[in-house]
């Protein structure tokens, strides 16, 4: 006779259940843990493969044209050519907009649309995290990615003016305040989106509007700027008018600031303009971050 | 044509919130045209560079990536188009109807705002209509290039931006050849032959944009038909 014949049968055998009496994560740590996570998945990483093509591609993108200039550099100063970068590092985001627009549209759904749609917020909120830590978490990670999108190329064409060069001091000063702005421009296109993002549960959607609000903005301005400044040759009304898209506002606060050239037909002139820039830009992110947290006070858990 | 599905995907694409936020839109290059005319004294030349700048690079290829996959993504991405392709309607008609939905609402709110601000800007009536004319047909060519890549990929609103934004703008200012197969160079062509000499220049010939133009269309509008009978509902990622 086997032993399992004398068992009885039909038990449920009790394992034992082990608690956990480990260490906890703070809620400190858990939002870090959020944004991590946010982080990885605006880029893709662990996550299907066709989910990598998009910001991978926009990071492609926005390396080549530097990889290309930092290449021209480096031959240009060789032949006696050039003394200076082909490009000013404050100037890259703006030309290479598009991409930065596709990937900001397609990055933010990403990161909130999804929990909304598929109602993940209670699942992070059983835990001791915050509804504001969540909008915290997402914002800064939504800001880290923009910014290393910006600032890749940057460090790259940096390099490459340093193989070539050229006034080493004068390069790290201008690569310094062209990272102070890349850190702007994310953090104000961080919140935009974010924002619109978090008011539809469809990723298309979201996309389709976050592109629509900055890449409209821009051609208005950036059109009604050239009509004014050069047909009513009026620069300072065209400058005030750079204060109503997103990527101008930025701008105008980098031509005040830095004293750089701008990429639109008019910067900010006069002595209030600068100033009224840079206070609308970072309002802008205040009432972002404050409508973040209106708006997830309401979502139902 | 099947007035069922017009009316569903015309309540499916303006019900509600949606035509109030496509109506903003509308209503905002009306907006532009009357600031800049408040703004600066216009001349046909600057109203003519103010409207392909606006209305031709930047809202008709958003306004018709919009409205063509707005007429039949929703029903892919909740499945519900399973229903609609079980019912005994040949599968082009479906596209014909959805198309005809998209076309339509490109027209009431992309390109009469556009003709409109146009007559703003103070255009004289040859110039509204070569835009008109010219509006009329990149919304056409955009609305079927984005439904058919809607029901060829899940993906077709990151491709159609990529084709909006990048290849149009970018790639099309840097390497001239691409100009050719560019939507918004045909729709100029259009508009270069039907407003006064010099006002509009444009890439393309009349001929080979009108080709492109009907052509495109009526062979996007068959094959979207055709990937329609074989569609396959993937699952959201």
């Amino acid at each position: 006779m086997s032993p399992a014949d004398s068992a009885p049968s039909g038990v449920i055998h009790n394992i034992g259940y082990r608690g956990y009496d480990g260490e906890r994560l703070t809620r400190r740590g858990i939002t870090f843990g959020l944004y991590a996570h946010s982080l990885r998945g605006i880029f893709g990483l662990g996550r299907a493969a066709r989910s990598k093509v998009v910001p991978f591609g926009m990071v492609v993108v926005m390396l080549l044209p530097a990889v290309v200039l930092a290449v021209v550099a480096v031959v240009g100063a060789g032949l006696g050519q050039l003394d200076g970068p082909v490009v000013p590092y404050t100037r890259y985001a703006m030309i290479l907009q598009a991409a930065l627009a596709i990937f900001v549209a397609v990055a933010a759904p990403q990161a909130v649309s999804l929990d909304l749609r598929f109602h993940s917020l209670p699942l992070y909120l059983a835990r001791p995290l915050e509804r504001v830590d969540y909008v915290r978490a997402k914002l800064a990670a939504m800001t880290t990615a923009v910014f290393l999108l910006l600032a890749a190329p940057l460090l790259v064409l940096y390099l490459g003016s340093l193989a070539a060069r050229f006034d080493a001091g004068r390069e790290t000063l201008d690569l310094a305040q062209a990272l102070l702005g890349a850190l702007l421009f994310a953090a104000v296109l961080s919140g935009l989106s974010l924002v619109i993002a978090s008011l539809t549960a469809r990723r298309g959607f979201g996309i389709a509007a976050i592109v629509t609000v900055l890449v409209l903005s821009y051609s208005i301005v950036s059109s009604l700027q050239g009509v004014v400044a050069f047909e009513a040759d009026d620069a300072t009304t065209a400058g005030w008018i750079g204060l109503f898209s997103p990527m101008t506002l930025v701008d105008g606060v980098q031509v005040w600031a830095f004293g750089v050239t701008s990429s639109t037909p008019a910067g900010p002139a006069g002595d209030l303009a600068g100033p009224t820039f840079l206070v609308v830009a970072l309002a802008f992110v205040a009432l972002a971050y404050w409508a973040l947290t209106r708006r997830y006070r309401k979502v139902k858990v | 044509m099947n007035r069922t599905i017009v009316r569903l995907t015309a309540q499916g694409m303006l019900g509600g919130r949606r035509l109030w936020l496509l109506g903003a839109l509308a209503l905002l290059i009306v907006v532009i045209a009357v600031a800049t005319r408040l703004l600066v004294p216009v001349s046909e030349a600057d109203a003519a560079g103010l409207l392909r700048a606006v209305a031709f690079s930047t809202f008709l290829p958003l306004f018709g990536l919009i409205v063509g996959t707005g007429a039949i993504a929703p029903e892919i991405d909740d499945g519900s188009i399973v229903h609609l392709l079980a019912k005994p309607v040949s599968r082009h008609t479906i596209v014909q109807s959805k198309l005809l939905v998209a076309i339509g609402a490109i027209t009431a709110l992309a390109v009469v705002p556009t003709m409109l601000a146009a007559v703003i800007l103070g255009a004289g009536p040859q110039t509204v209509l070569a835009f008109g004319a010219g509006a009329l047909a990149a919304g056409a060519v955009y609305s079927v290039l984005f439904l058919l890549l809607t029901v060829v990929t899940r993906h077709a609103v990151i491709i159609g931006l990529v084709y909006a934004l990048m290849w149009e703008s970018l790639v099309g200012s840097f390497v001239p050849g691409a100009r050719s197969l560019s939507v918004q160079q045909w729709a100029l062509s259009v508009t270069e032959s039907i407003a006064p000499a010099g006002l509009v220049t444009a890439d393309v010939g009349l001929g080979l944009a009108c080709g492109l133009i009907v052509g495109g269309f009526v062979a996007a509008t068959w094959y979207a038909g055709n990937r329609l009978n074989v569609l396959t509902l993937a699952a959201e990622d």
